[in-house]
């Protein structure tokens, strides 16, 4: 079925967002306007979870207010309202990425949807499901491929998966500016490859991996391929045909939704071949003491009771990401993560992670403070108002890799101005001295 | 003093740099394995920071205790005041500060810390107000803990 963006999402892009533009989103965002010890707020930690505008907060409430009932079932008007509002939600996040409705499944976070894949090929691989193809399944021989900068999300049920089921993981490793190797991976994967899974944009590096180079060696190879897409839906134009992914799976609450929804896309004809993970009420067709059989896809991946206020306050955030462009939103965010590696390099004893000013990036860095660890730094920055991230970001490998336990990351979105970006370098650039990690000492 | 300042007092800064009984190699034995010894490892899961800590006791008081461990200025200046304070104490005595800053440290701000007793670690008490924090200061205090009742239970 050919697949089309709804023409409310397409917006050719218009000219291009400036601070002017930035500072009429922002008040759109209620949370942006407070002041945090003393300092208006500068939020730069959207890469671990963004800020929705009004008419997302307003979507769920008014849903509550007017519609909630239970989905897909029962006849009253509330219940056909509810399924509705439920189901035109679903489409509009399949429009979004290009998607066909059917191909959309909600889960509860980008993991639980990670999961989800990595179970459904497990109980592939423990038996056959009636109805259900071989083609998911994984044994001795038989192996998982990652990368070396993946969210432990899209490393950990790989690496339980291949532990149950007797199938090898393997890993395509990074140079050292943050690239992947793409030599290595030519020579890993190989017809033993029965799942490619990496991540479209790194939430520690920043670098947009080349979706399509991978994408053609697991075909080549007969492997599937799935796209932890978490920090590349909420800031790039994606559209999933065009990738040509099988799976994708991304968080609604990156991406100016609610907490407690993700979603999966998975292409139509897998689908409706993969076995369900979880089971239950919602998703089966006939069932008898023995045995059930399974509605098609989505339902089939959707048993209980699902996050609908949820759904539709994701679809709102999508509408409102849609209305802006991404091309739009992405340039900006380009613009402000060259600003920041330009800026943060550019101080002493300061290294920023992955690729260095003037190569491509997603509108976030990663930098280590020589002699100042990451929580100090992360806790002078909030003295000053500023919110950043600390830590190993859930990628400890990747860090090891880079010889690093921690770093500091400051992630952009289509509400941060150039000013808030300068801000935080100047703090930045205020706290070796802070710590007297500038005098030679340790 | 700014909130900050509060927090990372010059005491804990300078404790943070000079870093008192971070010589335990880095290649330590897990299980050091003489009487009157013990070692303990922990690690702070959000943020990875890491401390190997050993206690040792000759004749009835703590003779040194000796570390190496990678973190955030608050939990290396932790470590380095809690060695230079258990010098000398007696398992007994040891055991009282570590209640007494462990009070301290859940009371977010709210129990003035004892400065006879904790002596240098009392200006920990301004962490207690950012929870976040707390988990980084009490790190080396737990291993301490820990490797106290085994040294104990080997002399
Ligand atoms: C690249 C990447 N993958 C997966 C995740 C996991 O997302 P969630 O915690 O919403 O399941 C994140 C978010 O932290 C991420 O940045």
């Amino acid at each position: 079925m050919p697949v089309s963006l709804p023409p409310e999402l397409q917006k050719p892009g218009g000219a291009v967002l400036t601070n002017a533009e930035v500072l009429r989103i922002r008040n759109d965002f209620p949370i942006l306007h407070q002041q945090v010890n003393d300092h208006p707020l500068v939020y730069l930690d959207s890469g671990a979870t963004s800020q929705s505008p009004s008419s997302v907060l307003e979507a769920e409430q008014e849903y509550y207010e007017q519609r909630n009932a239970a989905v897909h079932r029962g006849a009253h008007t509330l219940a056909v309202e509810a399924t509705d509002a439920f189901e035109d939600a679903r489409a509009t996040v399949a429009g979004f990425i290009g998607a066909a409705e059917n191909e959309i499944i909600w889960t509860g976070n980008a993991t639980g949807g990670l999961n989800l894949l990595a179970y459904a090929f497990s109980n592939a691989s423990t038996g056959p499901v009636p109805g259900t193809a071989g083609r998911f399944a994984l044994g001795p021989g038989d192996e998982v491929l990652v990368t070396e900068m993946e969210h432990h999300a899209n490393l950990i049920p790989w690496q339980e998966l291949c532990r149950r089921t007797g199938a090898t993981l393997r890993y395509i490793p990074i140079s050292d500016d943050g690239t992947l190797r793409l030599e290595e991976a030519e020579r890993l994967i190989t017809g033993r490859t029965k799942v490619l899974s990496f991540t479209h944009a790194s939430n520690v590096l920043g670098v947009i991996n080349p979706v399509e180079v991978l994408v053609a060696l697991a075909r080549a190879a007969g492997a599937l391929v799935v796209l932890d897409a978490c920090q590349s839906v909420p800031h790039l134009p994606v559209n999933v045909k065009d990738l040509d992914v099988d799976f994708a799976v991304f968080s609604g609450h990156k991406m100016l939704g609610p907490t407690g929804i993700g979603v999966v896309y998975g292409r139509q004809e897998l689908l409706n071949t993969l076995p369900p993970f979880l089971t239950g009420g919602s998703m089966i067709t006939r069932v008898t003491m023995e045995q059930a059989e399974y509605l098609p896809a989505p339902q089939r991946f959707e048993a209980g009771t699902q996050p609908i206020s949820q759904a539709v306050a994701l679809a709102a955030a999508v509408r409102y990401l849609g209305e802006t462009g991404m091309e739009r939103i992405s340039a900006w965010e380009a613009e402000l993560g060259q600003r920041l590696v330009r800026g943060l390099s550019g101080l002493d004893g300061v290294r920023v992670l992955g690729p260095g000013t003037g190569q491509e990036r997603i509108g976030l860095a990663a930098f280590d403070v020589a002699g100042v660890h990451a929580h100090d730094v992360g806790q002078y920055l909030d003295s000053q108002g500023i919110a950043v991230r600390v830590g190993h970001h859930c990628a400890q490998p990747l860090h090891r890799r880079l010889g690093l336990v921690s770093s500091t990351r400051a992630s952009t979105y289509l509400y941060n101005t150039t000013d808030e970006v300068d801000q935080l370098v100047e703090a930045v650039g205020n706290v070796r001295g802070y710590f007297g990690a500038t005098d030679g000492v340790r | 003093m700014s909130a900050l300042d509060s927090l990372y007092q010059q005491m804990i800064l300078e404790h943070a740099k000079s870093r008192y009984g971070a010589d335990l190699p880095a290649d330590a034995p897990a299980v050091p394995g003489q009487p009157g010894t013990g070692q303990s490892h922990q690690l702070n899961p959000v943020c990875g920071d890491e401390i190997t800590l050993q206690v040792q006791l000759d004749g009835g008081s703590v003779q040194a205790v000796r570390w190496h461990g990678e973190g955030c200025a608050i939990s290396m200046a932790s470590a380095s005041v809690l060695s230079e304070l258990a010098e000398g104490k007696s398992p007994a005595e040891l055991l009282q500060v570590m209640d007494a800053f462990r009070t301290v440290m859940r009371s977010r701000g709210k129990t003035a810390p004892d400065e006879d007793l904790l002596g240098d670690a009392a200006a920990f008490a301004g962490v207690s107000r950012y929870p976040a924090r707390v988990k980084c200061a009490m790190l080396s205090w737990v291993a301490a803990e820990d490797a106290l009742r085994q040294a104990v239970s080997t002399a």
